[in-house]
């Protein structure tokens, strides 16, 4: 008898009942039943079970599918009509529960909107080119001296001939590389970016040309071809194709001008100048053609239609290997990229910084984490509103099912409701949408380049079928929990309904809510005290009211004579690069073995410097001399963590002057110099990296040059100005570019502010959110008690008592959720955050309870003003209408 | 559809459903086709032929009483039909030709 107590799957059961035809369904579920009986007693009831579900699935076939009757649609839509009317009777009947809804919804459906338009943006990037599913660019994977490898988004110009000579299965290759000149038209002068490009490149990409031939345009040394806004500002109205352009000395024909190039490219330039002439130019450097000098050029393929990526792949593996052997201390593989992943993709270096378009995927996940748990927080009040209110609808789904609703009616009947509600958000979270949308653009300098996020056809869509969504999601707990009323119960006495059945979900949601707000509301109260600290961090030398003023390819000279002579400016000096903001330059640094090098992070600085930004030196002096070539300079100051690696003298610095080391990079190989100071640690990159090995050597007339300014002045303002005009007496081709040491400082954490901006008002959403929904619990429930009070009041309790009675239940769930917000929060920062900044600044207890206590504080008042006014009614008044 | 003619396990189906005279449901044809056979055939497969036997007009059928057994669901029996014999006998004779045009001498050598 044991055996008969196994019963089928009831849902696998169901499910054929669902899609098989009805004149199937029976004898074939029995056939399965029967077979399952047998196996239950040969191989056991899992097995059964599992191979009953199998054949359910297997069932699944074109003949048993029942098809969709046209009759059952025709009164679906009858009811849903008679759906929507009643949902939006319920909605006029209870106003201030609808407006929380619709509200809440709206608000954080306007996020939710935001970032279905940011990310439809990054995702139409590049879409414009006609074989944009063939096009692949190359990434090289650049290995040095063991260190880990990096990816790169640039190639040697050599990668791309040897894919032309030798890869097959490609239909065109082509090269570009970066160029930037200043073109000179008459005594029109214009900066022009743009690339050395081959004629294949209009071959690959569609970027079409309004004049001159595009097979062409390209070929011949000294050709250009510019883009019709570029045109428009060399030569006007003009025709600008066949005439001459001066760049530096030389003079170039343009023979092409094609439209602009689409916002949503990831290759962006101005005017394309024929890689040809690049190479005349380049012919003596052997440098040009090296496997190494991967720093400029990007190379694209078009594949041909039917090759796949692993067969190119493979022949890239040949030729990287080929020509790593002839390398000493380092290795490049090749690597292909398809066009649709270079903006939402893997993080790539790059030489040009931070012009690049690109976004890694992961952010967008997380934003989308973050826009879900404040869109989800609405959809619990939702639930929890309606799973409350549930009493007032009993009688009303009690009729219907008495006359003849099913469950699954009543189950369409209140997700109809959900999505009305939340479509009538979404015309409100579509005006906020517009209100936002310009704050977020301009967040960031990068988002203006990055999105416009401009109004669509297909956005419009995005937003409908994301408001359905969001509406079925709100709409189904009450549905499931409506559908299973019993006609009898609900109709024979409303308060023998166990209502109070769903308080645990209700309690439950309440509390997931209250938790991730509070999580939101830390993070905020934390990272903002953090990024603060961050900005005041002491450096190890001073950065206060020095501005940094970029020549842009002048020399200095001139200016520092101009500079010198205006009052406010107090001292002056001359370096490569501004430090502590995320540049970095170096080179290889080795001692007395000659087999340990390192990797030196440098600076070239002159004998103001060290004085002016306040630098400590430990021991020795300035730089005396004052070479005129990077070759002649001799003389380096390094920090004590140099002499740390290597040991020098013991680690003593004192001693440690007048040691010789032999320094090689870019600008010359094994140059030998005299350690001439020592200067105490200080932090040369981020603060989110580790102090390194920093060697400071002599600025020279060869380099590029910054100036920086120490400036004292009561009116900034005037200062500034009077600098700009010395600028313009040197340079008026070029806009003036300076910047405070402070300011660059701050720019070079903007990402951390935007995130703090990005969380903070997300945390301010969800405060808001979750207040409404407790302020329609605490107005619900006060509502349903009123009588209850009135008797307590009565009986002589005060109104504190009643107070405490009616506010106990919140508070304890508000208890709950600060229990698991606070530790989660904090050890996730001081695990997972915080280990990335190693001189960070502990998290104090002050930015954990602030967020807590801002919430109790809302709620409190949102609570206590409720409880206050049942507490104060009259309870004659009350106890009498009964 | 292809007219009256049979698939070869289309042909052993129907026979087995004459075979089983009242008895003919489903299972009861699996299972008398897997002893008969030797191999597991798999009730979606004969479930599916006797759906398209149906179709084609070659057997009809009808419910059964409900048991207490399968749950409470009734089986479903099937029958031959009229156009089912004449493709069975149809199938039988143009194999029977098939069969005498061999001569033994030739059938022995093999």
């Amino acid at each position: 008898m044991k055996e008969q107590q196994h019963h089928p799957p009831f849902w696998a059961q169901r499910f054929i009942e669902w899609y098989c035809k009805p004149e199937l369904a029976e004898d074939l579920i029995g056939d399965l039943n029967e077979y399952f009986e047998r196996n239950v007693q040969t191989i056991g009831p899992f097995r059964a079970k599992l191979i009953y579900i199998i054949d359910a699935l297997k069932f699944l076939r074109s003949y048993t599918i029942q098809r969709p009757k046209f009759a059952n649609l025709f009164i679906n839509w009858i009811m849903i009509r008679s759906y929507i009317k009643t949902a939006g009777r319920n909605v006029m009947r209870n106003k201030l529960f609808s407006s929380i809804n619709i509200v809440g919804l709206a608000i954080s459906m306007s996020v939710g909107l935001l970032l279905i338009a940011f990310v439809l943006d990054l995702h139409s990037y590049d879409r414009f080119h006609k074989n944009g599913e063939r096009i692949y660019r190359i990434t090289n994977i650049l290995t040095s001296n063991n260190e880990q490898s990096s990816k790169f988004a640039s190639t040697s110009i050599k990668t791309g001939r040897l894919i032309r000579q030798k890869v097959t299965g490609i239909e065109d290759v082509t090269i570009v590389r970066d160029f930037s000149q200043d073109a000179k038209v008459g005594d029109n002068i214009l900066p022009v970016k743009g690339y050395w490009a081959e004629p294949s490149l209009f071959r690959i990409f569609t970027f079409p040309m309004l004049e001159g031939n595009q097979d062409k345009a390209l070929k011949d040394p000294y050709s250009i071809v510019l883009t019709e806004t570029t045109a428009r500002k060399l030569f006007g109205n003009e025709s600008a194709l066949g005439k001459a352009i001066q760049f530096d000395t030389l003079t170039y024909q343009v023979t092409g001008v094609m439209k602009d190039v689409p916002f949503f490219s990831h290759i962006n330039f101005e005017a394309l100048v024929s890689l040809s002439t690049a190479e005349q130019l380049n012919k003596s450097d052997r440098n040009f053609e090296k496997w190494t000098n991967m720093g400029l050029n990007y190379v694209y393929l078009l594949l041909s239609q039917n090759t796949n990526m692993a067969a190119i792949q493979s022949q890239l593996n040949v030729i990287a290997k080929e020509e790593n052997l002839a390398q000493e201390n380092s290795r490049i593989q090749l690597e292909l990229l398809p066009l649709y992943e270079i903006v939402v993709g893997e993080n790539l270096r790059d030489m040009r910084g931070s012009v690049q378009v690109h976004m890694p995927p992961v952010m967008l996940w997380i934003l989308g984490g973050l826009a879900l748990v404040v869109i989800l927080s609405a959809c619990f009040n939702y639930t929890n509103l309606s799973i409350a209110r549930a009493m007032r609808r009993f009688k009303e789904v009690g009729i219907r099912k008495a006359i003849g609703a099913g469950k699954s009616q009543i189950r369409q009947q209140f997700l109809t409701e959900a999505i009305l509600i939340s479509l009538a958000s979404l015309i409100l979270s579509f005006f906020i949408f517009l209100v936002l949308r310009p704050q977020l653009i301009d967040l960031a300098p990068e988002m203006q380049r990055t999105v416009k996020l401009e109004i669509t056809s297909s956005m419009i869509v995005t937003f409908v079928i994301f408001s359905v969504t969001v509406g079925v999601i709100a709409g189904f707990m009450p549905a499931i929990f409506f559908s299973k009323i019993s006609a009898i119960n609900a109709l024979r006495n409303v308060s023998s309904v166990k209502v109070y059945k769903h308080i645990t979900l209700r309690r439950a949601l309440v509390v997931i809510q209250y938790t991730f707000t509070l999580i939101f509301i830390t993070t905020t109260a934390i990272g903002y005290v953090q990024y603060k600290n961050i900005l005041a961090f002491d450096l190890g030398f001073n950065t206060e009211n020095i501005l940094n003023i970029n020549m842009q390819g002048n020399k200095p000279d001139a200016l520092l004579k101009e500079l010198s002579e205006i009052p406010e400016v107090t001292a002056l000096s001359r370096s490569l690069i501004i430090t502590s903001v995320g540049n970095a330059w170096g080179g290889y640094m080795k001692y007395k073995d000659s087999h340990d090098s390192v990797l030196v992070l440098t600076n070239n600085v002159d004998e103001n410097y060290l004085t002016l930004h306040d630098y400590k030196l430990i021991a020795g002096g300035n730089f005396m001399a004052h070479p005129t070539t990077t070759a002649a300079a001799s003389e380096v100051i390094v920090n004590q963590q140099v002499l740390k690696r290597f040991n020098i003298a013991n680690n003593n610095s004192e001693e440690a002057i007048g040691e010789e080391i032999t320094f090689s990079n870019a600008q010359g190989h094994g140059r030998k110099m005299t350690i001439v100071g020592v200067m105490k640690d200080f932090h040369y990159g981020k603060v989110n990296n580790l102090i390194e090995p920093v060697a400071f050597m002599p600025w020279t007339p060869e380099d590029r040059t910054i100036i920086n300014a120490k400036i004292k002045s009561t009116d900034m303002l005037a200062t500034m100005a009077k600098i700009e005009s010395t600028w313009k007496k040197i340079d008026r081709i070029h806009p003036f570019q300076a910047e405070f040491y402070e300011e660059a400082i701050e720019d070079a954490y903007s990402e951390f502010s935007s995130m703090i901006k990005i969380i903070g008002f997300l945390s301010f959403l969800a405060i808001s959110i979750a207040s409404m929904g407790l302020f329609g619990m605490v107005v619900f429930t006060t509502e349903t008690r009123l009588k209850e009070i009135s008797i307590r009041k009565v009986m002589g309790a005060s109104s504190s008592n009643l107070i405490y009675l009616l506010s106990r239940d919140f508070l304890l769930l508000l208890s709950i959720s600060a229990l698991i917000a606070l530790p989660v929060t904090y050890f996730f920062f001081k695990n997972v955050i915080l280990t990335n900044f190693p001189y960070h600044t502990p998290v104090q207890i002050a930015e954990l309870f602030v967020g807590l206590l801002t919430v109790l504080f809302i709620a409190f008042i949102m609570i206590g003003s409720q409880t206050m006014k049942a507490a104060r009614s009259n309870p004659a008044k009350i106890l009498k209408s009964e | 559809m292809k007219g009256t003619n049979l698939g070869e396990f289309e042909e052993l189906v129907l026979l087995t459903v004459v075979a089983l005279m009242e008895e003919a449901y489903s299972v009861a044809i699996c299972d008398e086709l897997s002893n008969l056979t030797g191999r597991s055939i798999k009730l979606g497969v004969v479930h599916a032929v006797l759906n398209r036997l149906e179709e084609k007009g070659l057997v009809k059928s009808e419910l059964g009483e409900a048991t207490k057994t399968r749950g409470g669901k009734r089986k479903r029996f099937y029958q031959l039909t009229i156009p089912g014999k004449a493709a069975l006998v149809h199938a039988k004779s143009m194999r029977d030709q098939l069969w005498d045009r061999i001569p033994l001498l030739v059938w022995e050598k093999v």
